[in-house]
């Protein structure tokens, strides 16, 4: 689903990302692991689209990050919820559907699965914290992507909008769709994973499956690269 | 081995500008009409000259940043600028000096000066912009943009003040009105400037890449800590 | 994906934003208004030299307000991050562009619309309609200089500063040239003659940033 090739990325002459390679098949979920400045948010970055590696190639179903057709099949969860303070859920969503070329219909049913059609004609702006979290999930999932890019997805969400975003990754992994996070909460992020990227000074320090003794005991990955 | 060329260029061109001065100032005679002040056409139009040269220097490396995204072509897009703003100053104070001599003011609103005033200003917009952008890549990018907006406009400046209104005397180079000593004298001079422009380009690109150093090390160092 | 469908939606979401906050539209209109003031305070406002001013005047309230909402195009999208939902959006840059600069266009009419008759009432000028093809150019290179350099300032700091810096001395051309065909048919000319020049030098300019900001915008906001 998604391949990284030899991917170099830099800021000015600081290399940000230095010869990252990896991969993600359909249906996989990659934890994306690392201290601040690693260089997990430019990685994620480079796969939603919003900048370019200088080096290397990324693919994302055969085609570049940028390409239309591959930008319709991701999702993108960041650190702002991106929707508009002014617009209803509703009318949040119809923007979203428009943009992605998805049926109307799917609307009512993703502010239903996020407890939101209650209050569709709402206008975001008076929405609490948690109800705005939960319609940027619905956002992010709108268009059925094929992946999912998270960039700290369980960071200041309520407990709530997590369980319901871990529902929706499962849903999403079961009908095929692949899931890139980058994640601080390793308990959460660990159980739903199946493999497991540590990124160090932008470099791959460990790839592989997700294992037992990671569950057992989260940090002990960042306890074997020396990052405790 | 850089150093040593930039500072031979550069001191190049200033035994040459002393030897025009010279030449300039104490073997060619007063003009009939315009008196000794004439003189300063000899500065006037090699910056205006030079300094649409750096301009056009700037306009392909942003462009070719854009292409390769080479921070080098960003480097000399940005030293290239900066000492063509200096020059294009240069020709608006020669020229103010010159207009009030002649003309009795010393500024008018005729389509060159305000051309020329134009041109400084997006480019100073352009100098202004770069350093509020903290990502080199991004400030690359932006500004070669800014760059090639600000390139395609002069043009378009200059012929619609030029249909607005027009009092500045007619092109002296074309007319091939000037006698072959003043035309040589101009040409030494515009050479001279030049090789002082281009080792001020080049010492602005030196410190250009120093601080790209200074500021990856800064990077590094935040990273460690 | 139709491209176009996506530009109106964006269009249509601005607009609907704007049209229940205001905050642009108040902002650029009360600002238009007190120019209007200030501007009276220059000259003898209703002396015989008013016509040759008159097109000057209008494109100083125009240009001047307009800022407040060109400023805005992007800059509301920062609110939340929702700029990087609409770039990771499959949808063209220049389709982006076309939806901002849509919605940037149809609030600065509105905001030309009100301040007109105050103009023509303050001023003691009589409007013609021959001026409205000459409003429609002049705020098409107002709006697509402004959006582009609004979606180029969006991440840059002193982002309200920087913008005026930049637009104005690109705009000159269109400036002058609405600035001439304004003067002249609120003098009772015709578009015959000089006008001509000055409408192709209009048309010249809108064609020539239009081009090349739906060629650029993709590398201002990804690089």
């Amino acid at each position: 689903m998604v391949a990284v090739d030899r991917v170099w990325k830099y800021f000015g002459d600081f290399p940000a990302l230095r010869d990252v390679s990896l991969t993600v098949p359909r249906g996989a979920c990659l934890a994306l692991l690392g201290r601040n400045g690693a260089g997990k948010t430019t990685l994620l970055r480079i796969l939603a689209g919003f900048s370019k590696p200088a080096k290397g190639t990324v693919t994302i179903a055969g085609a570049a990050p940028r390409d239309l057709a591959a930008r319709a099949k991701v999702g993108y969860l960041g650190h702002g919820i991106a929707v508009w303070d002014e617009l209803s859920a509703e009318e949040n969503l119809r923007v979203f559907a428009t943009l992605y070329g998805v049926d109307r219909a799917a609307i009512p049913v993703w502010l239903e699965r996020v407890g939101l059609l209650r209050v569709r004609d709402g206008l975001a702006r008076e929405f609490s914290r948690g109800m705005r979290q939960r319609l940027a999930i619905a956002r992010a999932f709108l268009h059925e992507p094929e992946l999912l890019v998270l960039d700290e997805p369980f960071t200041s969400l309520d407990d709530r909008a997590i369980a319901l975003l871990q529902n929706l990754l499962r849903d999403a992994r079961e009908r095929g769709a692949s899931v890139v996070m980058s994640t601080h909460q390793l308990r959460e992020a660990l159980e739903l994973a199946s493999d497991v990227v540590l990124l160090k000074n932008g470099r791959v320090a460990h790839a592989g499956p997700r294992t037992e003794e990671m569950l057992n005991d989260p940090s002990w990955l960042y306890a074997r690269y020396g990052e405790g | 081995m850089r150093e040593k060329f930039i500072y031979a260029l550069g001191s190049l061109g200033a035994l040459a500008l002393v030897a025009n001065m010279y030449n300039i100032f104490l073997v060619l005679p007063d003009e009939a009409n315009q008196g000794a002040i004439y003189r300063i056409i000899f500065f006037h139009v090699p910056a205006a000259i030079i300094a649409f040269t750096f301009f056009f220097v700037a306009l392909i490396c942003s462009v070719a940043f854009l292409a390769f995204k080479s921070s080098k072509a960003d480097a000399v897009a940005v030293a290239s600028t900066e000492v063509g703003v200096v020059f294009a100053i240069v020709n608006l104070v020669t020229g103010s000096i010159w207009g009030r001599n002649i003309w009795g003011i010393w500024w008018t609103w005729d389509y060159r000066i305000t051309s020329m005033f134009v041109c400084v200003l997006l480019y100073l917009g352009y100098l202004i912009m770069r350093p509020a952008i903290t990502d080199p890549t991004q400030r690359g990018t932006l500004s070669a943009v800014l760059s090639i907006f600000a390139f395609c406009d002069v043009p378009i400046v200059w012929f619609s003040i030029r249909w607005w209104r027009t009092q500045h005397p007619g092109p002296v180079l074309e007319t091939g009105g000037l006698p072959h000593a003043m035309a040589m004298a101009l040409l030494y001079n515009f050479i001279a400037l030049l090789m002082i422009g281009t080792a001020l380009v080049l010492v602005r690109l030196r410190s250009e890449h120093v601080q790209r150093e200074i500021e990856s090390l800064r990077r590094l160092a935040l990273v460690e800590a | 994906m139709n491209a176009f469908g996506a530009a109106i939606a964006i269009a249509r979401k601005d607009l609907r934003s704007e049209l229940r906050s205001k905050e642009a539209t108040n902002a650029a209109v009360s600002f238009a208004l007190v120019i209007l003031l200030i501007l009276s305070f220059a000259f003898e406002p209703t002396g015989e030299e008013i016509h040759a001013m008159a097109g000057g005047l209008l494109w100083i309230v125009f240009a001047f307000s307009g800022t407040l909402i060109l400023n805005r195009t992007f800059a509301r999208e920062l609110q939340n991050d929702a700029l990087e939902a609409l770039i990771a959006a499959p949808v063209p840059g220049w389709a982006l562009f076309l939806g901002k600069a849509a919605s940037s266009m149809v609030m600065m009419l509105v905001v030309e619309l009100v301040s007109l008759p105050v103009f023509a009432i303050f001023y003691g000028v009589t409007l013609v309609w021959t001026l409205a093809p000459v409003i429609l150019l002049g705020t098409w290179a107002l709006v697509v200089v402004g959006v582009s350099f609004s979606a180029l300032t969006v991440n840059v700091q002193l982002r309200e500063v920087m913008l005026p810096l930049l637009i104005y001395p690109t705009l000159v051309p269109a400036l002058i040239a609405s600035m001439m065909l304004t003067g002249n048919l609120l003098d009772g000319q015709t578009f015959s003659g000089d006008n001509i020049t000055w409408l192709r030098l209009l048309v010249g300019f809108d064609i020539i940033y239009t081009a090349l900001a739906v060629t650029l915008i993709d590398i201002v906001l990804v690089g």
